[in-house]
């Protein structure tokens, strides 16, 4: 089947499967790499991209379910104001390890901060709760989310960056 | 900069360099005339193995200094951090530095994450490989002037005379340097501290930036031109062969353009991890290959293995419990008399279960194998040990195999073995074709080498004053045919041998069919669990902080002699002053006296212990939800790791990341198996720690006057008994089986 989809503003075509989940049509037919692939099921949220503005799991979207829907991936996130912030957090904090899951973490944070610019720590942890961190970088993801937002953070570091 | 990369990032354009050797790089580099290689010999003494500084660093002419790293990079920040340690000796600017990833290459000696040890193994190689450079280019710029080297000084990239005030900056003394003779690595002069610019800053990982931009930087995002991608399907009991498949309905499915049988190569294919037998599914695009493999019908013999299982497991160590033990690994003292004696003896049983690693990118490996030879993209911990199996397995000359060492998306251990480097290498020769092999997640959890489970039968005895003077830990480990299995040893002078007169560690031995492997600081991740918990309530029944008996039993701050040198370096000796030092540091900073006046249900768990010639002490503060789960509040790390950390935004991220890992270890990760097959197969039954669970750690590092040694994994074990501690402080239930069961916390369990 040919689909037409919305992808970061430009609109690409691809030949697929009805079937075949949205994960794997950025990744091996669009060569948008950065969303990750890593249980498959929607139980780890590295594969999260924005339909709409709204969180949503590639691994588990087929291609066939997008239609119209505004495609956001973690290539195009930074071009939004939130996106952007988002990701001088990050940086700013050095929150990465690995680095596998942060794409999937950024894109969770953006659509968190949209909705909602001064979340709470309770709204930050339901927001981010899909999205796991093998390397444990929690604590600074919730500082960067918080830094983001202009939130102040409880930095107890005694080198400070 | 020069048009040419020594190691081509293999990954970054999609499109991986090839076929550009060393030898072709240095003369291209040359005749363009850009950059300038400074050619010495690299011969530290300590690592055996020689590279020409030019392997290192290349100075282009407008001051771009490009510097490789020469480990892979599991996420440990290593890519950042050695390059660091060229880059502050060499004295230039930290923003005018590009990183290149090594290939895998003897000219490096060693590459490899794994044990702790880049940082001890390279601190002083690395910062010399920059030091010579910045001789060199010091006696450049004294030729030019025709003045005295000693009125020359270098900083930031710049070379200046003194008296004169006459600079020239590195990109124009390159060439000149590139023609002198090299110093001698071992005469060169290293910084003093106070001078540094770039060691101890904050320094953010190189690639971050690439990351969040979605660039295609992990094995998972390899690409190469005609790629074809591969499935790969083996038997879920372990060393299982393959008895029939349908592949020519495979074969008919869309997309297919190969399905196969691999027969696999280990005898022992069961805890080997080699090429382990199956069978492979090649397609234009994974999805398809990946649709096909849930089709396949497979007949496998065994189709079961009945005694490999946890309950069997869990009676079998219960009967070797009260059995003569195999094996009897030290033995000092008396310790029946010496029970016989005490004022108080406690009997306790601990056991911890498997683990799988599971990194979020699920094992990949991409290959390439054609008239060249085996050229692989791999993220791999140890690569060399990778091209070491591919070309016994395959039976390719070892100089015929090229390594990228791609980013990885995780490691923990597991990605030390290369099973999927050789399945890669494999379909890639079968087929003829250019493969990117990807596990889906339920084989990742299923086909690991995993931590082993264990199990501690403790007895020991206490005097009127608390202090233990008897102890024997009867250890039910896994192995086979009489040896243990990988990982699940207990070394004979881990603590409290040595520190308690009469004390027995004997052994029994659980046949396993299963493989076993290095998960995160191996034994630490478990041992630490069992002995810091089972002292803990040494302490309590003897009417001691748990804080002072341990004091107590380190006993005043004294150096033991150190053990014979390992990985060709000098190993520190073991220090009862450091661990003094970190348990009374994290007291302080943790508030550990107000333990005894928080609010009822709350409670403070301390642990102690000491890997990877690291001093890590932890305390836990936690109560319990309604429904039994654990709440921790706050975790608190006093780190001895010496008078250095080089770039504290890894380390902090290292020491946090660990005892987070641990907790999620504490909390929820189990394997188990039915009838030789892993039950667990995704996070739903595997369960990771999430943010929400995540509490605050607040680390403090003690900056004792020793070498600095490495991060990745001490701070990983005391936290697991830091937690059951403090929870043993909060209700007054003991856990002595991890994971952590909520149902024995609840407020109404007995």
């Amino acid at each position: 089947m040919r689909y037409s989809i919305l992808i970061n503003g430009k609109r690409r075509s691809v030949e697929c499967d009805a079937d075949t989940p949205l994960l794997w049509v950025l990744r091996d037919e669009l060569r948008l790499m950065g969303t990750k692939f890593g249980c498959g099921i929607a139980l780890c949220g590295a594969c999260t991209v924005h339909l709409n503005g709204t969180p949503a799991r590639a691994c588990v979207t087929p291609i066939s379910s997008v239609g119209e829907a505004a495609v956001v991936t973690i290539e195009g996130i930074g071009e939004t104001e939130w996106g952007r912030k988002v990701k001088e957090a990050w940086l700013a904090l050095d929150v990465m390890q690995c680095g596998y899951c942060q794409a999937g973490q950024v894109m969770a944070a953006t659509a968190l901060l949209t909705r909602n610019p001064r979340p709470s720590d309770g709204e930050i942890d339901s927001a981010m709760r899909g999205c796991i961190c093998r390397c444990g970088t929690y604590p600074r993801i919730r500082a960067a989310i918080k830094q983001a937002a202009g939130l102040p953070t409880a930095d107890t570091r005694e080198v400070r960056p | 900069m020069t048009p040419r990369t020594i190691a081509p990032e293999s990954q970054n354009a999609g499109e991986p360099g090839v076929g550009i050797s060393r030898r072709a790089f240095l003369a291209t580099g040359l005749a363009a005339g850009g950059g300038l290689l400074l050619t010495l010999k690299f011969t530290a003494t300590a690592l055996a193995h020689e590279a020409p500084v030019a392997a290192y660093i290349r100075i282009a002419p407008d001051g771009i200094v490009t510097i490789v790293a020469k480990n892979p990079e599991i996420g440990q920040g290593m890519k950042t951090t050695l390059p660091m340690l060229i880059a502050e000796e060499l004295d230039v600017e930290w923003k005018n530095v590009r990183i290149e990833q090594a290939m895998l290459d003897r000219i490096y000696g060693p590459q490899f994450a794994g044990g702790s040890l880049a940082t001890p193994l390279n601190w002083i190689p690395m910062q010399r490989v920059g030091a010579a450079g910045r001789q060199m280019l010091l006696t450049a710029a004294a030729h030019t002037w025709n003045v005295p080297i000693a009125q020359c000084e270098a900083h930031a990239g710049v070379v200046s005379h003194r008296p004169s005030g006459r600079t020239l900056t590195y990109g124009a003394l390159a060439s000149k340097a590139a023609a002198l003779p090299a110093p001698d690595l071992e005469s060169v002069t290293l910084k003093s501290p106070k001078d540094y610019t770039i060691i101890g800053r904050f320094t953010g990982g190189v690639d971050s930036p690439r990351v969040l931009e979605g660039e295609p930087l992990f094995g998972i995002d390899v690409t190469l031109p005609e790629l074809s991608y591969a499935v790969y399907e083996k038997c879920p009991v372990f060393g299982g062969r393959v008895v029939s498949v349908n592949l020519d309905e495979i074969r008919k499915l869309p997309g297919i353009r190969a399905a196969f049988i691999v027969r696999g190569s280990a005898a022992d294919a069961a805890i080997r991890m080699g090429l382990v037998e199956g069978v492979a599914i090649v397609a234009d695009k994974w999805w398809d290959a990946e649709k096909a493999r849930r089709k396949l019908r497979i007949e496998w013999s065994p189709r079961s293995d009945p005694e490999q299982s946890t309950q069997a497991f869990e009676r079998e160590a219960a009967r070797l419990a009260q059995s003569a033990p195999h094996s009897i690994l030290r033995r000092d003292g008396d310790v029946d008399a010496a029970l016989a004696h005490a004022k108080k003896v406690l009997e306790a049983s601990y056991a911890y279960p498997f683990l799988a690693h599971a990194t979020l990118e699920p094992q990949n490996c991409t290959a390439r194998f054609d008239q060249r030879g085996m050229e692989i993209w791999a993220p791999t911990q140890d690569p060399r040990a990778g091209a070491k199996l591919v070309a016994q397995t395959l039976g390719i000359d070892a100089d015929r195999i090229r390594v990228h060492m791609i980013r990885a998306g995780g490691a923990f251990g597991r990605r030390s073995n290369s099973d999927f480097m050789v399945e890669a290498a494999v379909i890639s020769r079968h087929t003829g074709r250019a493969v990117k092999l990807l596990w889906d997640r339920s084989q990742d959890i299923q086909h690991d080498a995993y931590r082993p489970a264990g199990f501690h039968y403790f007895k020991a005895g206490i005097d009127a004053s608390g202090r233990p003077i008897a102890f024997r830990d009867h250890f039910v480990t896994f192995g086979r045919n009489g040896r243990v299995a990988s990982s699940a040893e207990l070394p004979p002078e881990h603590f409290p041998a040595g520190f308690i007169p009469s004390l027995e560690y004997v052994q029994s031995l659980i046949q396993l069919n299963v493989p076993t492997g290095p998960m995160r600081n191996p034994g630490g991740n478990a041992l630490a669990f069992a002995f810091e918990s089972f002292l803990d309530e040494l302490a309590h029944a003897g009417g001691r902080d748990p804080l002072a008996l341990r004091l107590d039993l380190y006993g005043p701050p004294r150096v033991f002699p150190p053990p014979p040198p390992r990985f060709g370096m000098k190993i520190p000796p073991f220090d009862t002053g450091r661990v003094r030092g970190v348990l009374e540091l994290v007291a302080q900073k943790s508030g550990w006296s107000r333990r005894t006046s928080l609010p009822s249900g709350r409670g403070m768990g301390l642990a102690f212990y000491y890997s990877h010639f690291g001093y890590v002490a932890e305390v836990v503060e936690a109560s319990v939800n309604s429904d039994g789960t654990p709440k921790v509040h706050k975790i608190w790390a006093a780190v001895d790791i010496g008078r250095q950390i080089i770039n504290p935004a890894s380390a902090y991220n290292q020491a946090e990341g660990s005892i987070l890992d641990g907790l999620g270890q504490a909390l929820h990760m189990a394997i188990t198996l039915e009838g030789g097959r892993v039950v667990q197969s995704n996070f739903d039954t595997y369960p990771l720690l999430r943010i929400d669970e995540a509490p605050p750690v607040e680390v403090h590092f003690l900056r004792s006057d020793n070498d600095p040694t490495g991060l990745g994994e001490p701070a990983l074990p005391p936290v697991l008994p830091a937690l059951c501690n403090a929870l043993f402080a909060a209700t007054g239930k003991r856990i002595r089986t991890l994971p952590i069961d909520p149902r024995l916390l609840r407020r109404s369990a007995a």
